[in-house]
């Protein structure tokens, strides 16, 4: 398939058809409502579902219906909408349910305004919703990333059983870059999942629930979520840029603001600083050793973020005091600029480790 | 070859839409490309703009504060961008509609009265056509005929749209090529 341009939020929309998902239950938000019209003029056109819910509580326990039934299917929000979400998504997390579920920040709390925003990853990265449980959470930078990453989505929630979730913002959703598609899954050509509740004609019943009342049972679920969960660390992933020379300091980024801090990293190098870029490609599991190892070999660590600093607490913690971790954010909306940052990690060049 | 470029003007003048018409061509110039829109809560008739980013290496920021050229359709626009464009950059400006010269001496200032140009031409609604013409003039940063293919590819089947806003950017383009002696001395 050709290189087409598209919005960050068609290729996502898109990379779902291509993936084999037929479902899509959602209710508008900006920045991201560009997924559900994608999605109501694409899905009638491969025999697939649109439902425009009556709210995205709604919506997201449609999910939990379809995922039930043994389906791929997915939807999309963005922050508001997302917490709307949590009950739902902690309901699938304890029934074990593979959905997709993209949220593309805008700026909070409450209503907050409809710009970009990074002011979530705490809530997609420690749970967001109540009980112990995870989601795993990936986190695009490009439009290309963004359809390849919604591809694996869906492998990885049937591989883990598990909802996952697509982080971007608004604009990641609203920009348009090229991509192509670089498979395309049928339906009929996904595996059978035999826990599915399908209808019990020939077989005993599925059951597909979150309840359980005895607490030794529950202990030994949530030690099996656990276990799930670390089992997940096999599909941490990140990307550098720059840092093989050992730079003085390393930016630790994800989503938009990485892309801008290539632009600021290629400014400060060709005035001679030695920076460098490690970008979390998933938030959750968090490509920790990685970091440590690479932060080990710079004299500071800058966090960056459109938010007033939620990723920098993990950062700190794989860190532990090795190597100074500083901070810099913008929020409300504001997107920081690549001059902005590179005037942030310039002031760190020169003091002393 | 790294360009970062805002269009700008009222909604409904077609910025987005030459943006989107450039960063076409540039995939077919083999270039890396992105287009953003500032996107907010936008009223009818307000004004709107789009950041367009050619490269040949991975585009870091889609966003720029330093744009290396601007196409200004109105008058909001020349006042919010023509201060950001750095030095030695392009700034098209549209005469039509703006009624106050551009103060930068330290850029290339291309006037250009895209919308009496366009009207001459057929239909006012083309001045978008001419101002990226002037600017793919004076800056050359990708071929008229890339944008010409993807005007016909875009409105493949309307001849007459095809046929008007590809006199209207071949117009615009002999217009900003009269500026690239002056992009020369810098």
């Amino acid at each position: 398939m050709a290189k087409k341009l598209m919005k960050g939020c068609e290729a996502i929309g898109e990379a779902a058809i291509q993936s084999g998902c037929r479902l899509f239950f959602g209710y508008p938000i900006t920045p991201q409502n560009e997924i559900p019209e994608y999605m109501s003029a694409r899905m009638p056109q491969v025999g697939g579902v649109f439902v425009q819910a009556e709210s995205e509580v709604a919506a997201s326990n449609m999910l939990y219906g379809a995922a039930g039934a043994g389906r791929r299917c997915f939807t999309s929000s963005s922050s508001p909408g997302i917490s709307l979400m949590q009950e739902a998504i902690s309901y699938l997390a304890g029934a074990e349910l593979p959905v997709v579920i993209v949220n593309i920040m805008r700026a909070g709390p409450g209503l907050g305004g409809i710009l970009p925003s990074q002011s979530d990853y705490l809530q997609a990265t420690k749970g967001g919703g109540h009980g112990d449980y995870r989601v795993l959470v990936l986190a695009p930078s490009t439009v290309q990333e963004a359809a390849d990453l919604t591809m694996e989505a869906f492998d990885l929630a049937d591989k883990y059983r598990n909802p996952v979730m697509i982080l971007g913002d608004g604009l990641i959703g609203q920009m348009m870059e090229p991509v192509e598609f670089k498979r395309r899954i049928e339906p009929e050509d996904l595996p059978e999942k035999p826990w599915a509740t399908t209808g019990n004609v020939g077989r005993a019943p599925n059951i597909v629930n979150s309840l359980y009342l005895r607490a030794e049972d529950l202990e030994q679920h949530n030690l099996a979520l656990g276990a799930k969960y670390r089992a997940m660390e096999a599909e941490v992933r990140h990307e550098t840029y720059r840092t093989d020379d050992d730079p003085e300091v390393l930016i630790v980024a994800y989503g938009t603001v990485a892309r801008i801090a290539r632009t600021s990293i290629d400014n400060l190098r060709e005035k001679g600083l030695k920076v460098g870029l490690f970008r979390p490609v998933t938030l959750f599991p968090y490509p920790a050793a990685a970091l440590a190892a690479t932060a080990a070999r710079a004299k500071h660590v800058l966090v960056a973020e459109l938010s007033m600093g939620q990723m920098v607490e993990d950062v700190r913690a794989i860190v532990a005091g090795r190597v100074p971790v500083d901070f810099f954010g913008r929020c409300g909306g504001m997107v920081m600029t690549a001059e902005e940052l590179a005037e942030q990690a310039e002031k760190l060049v020169s003091v002393p480790a | 070859m790294h360009n970062e470029l805002i269009l700008a003007g009222f909604g409904g003048q077609g910025v987005l839409l030459i943006g989107k018409l450039l960063a076409y061509a540039g995939m077919k110039a083999g270039l890396e490309v992105t287009w953003m829109p500032a996107y907010g809560p936008e009223m009818r008739g307000g004004t709107c703009n789009c950041t367009v980013v050619l490269s040949d290496r991975q585009v870091g920021s889609p966003v720029t504060n330093r744009p290396h050229g601007a196409i200004v359709l109105n008058l909001q626009s020349i006042d919010k961008f023509e201060p950001l464009v750095r030095p030695g950059g392009i700034l098209v400006v549209n005469t039509s509609l703006i009624n106050r010269p551009a103060v930068r001496t330290d850029i290339v200032v291309v006037p250009v009265a895209a919308n009496q140009i366009a009207l001459e031409a057929g239909s006012a609604k083309a001045a978008n056509m001419v101002a990226l013409g002037a600017f793919l003039g004076a800056s050359g940063v990708v071929s008229p005929d890339l944008v010409r293919d993807v005007l016909a590819e875009t409105f493949a089947g309307r001849q007459k749209i095809v046929q008007l806003n590809q006199v209207c950017l071949s117009k615009g383009y002999e217009i900003g090529q009269a500026f690239v002696p002056a992009l020369a001395g810098r």
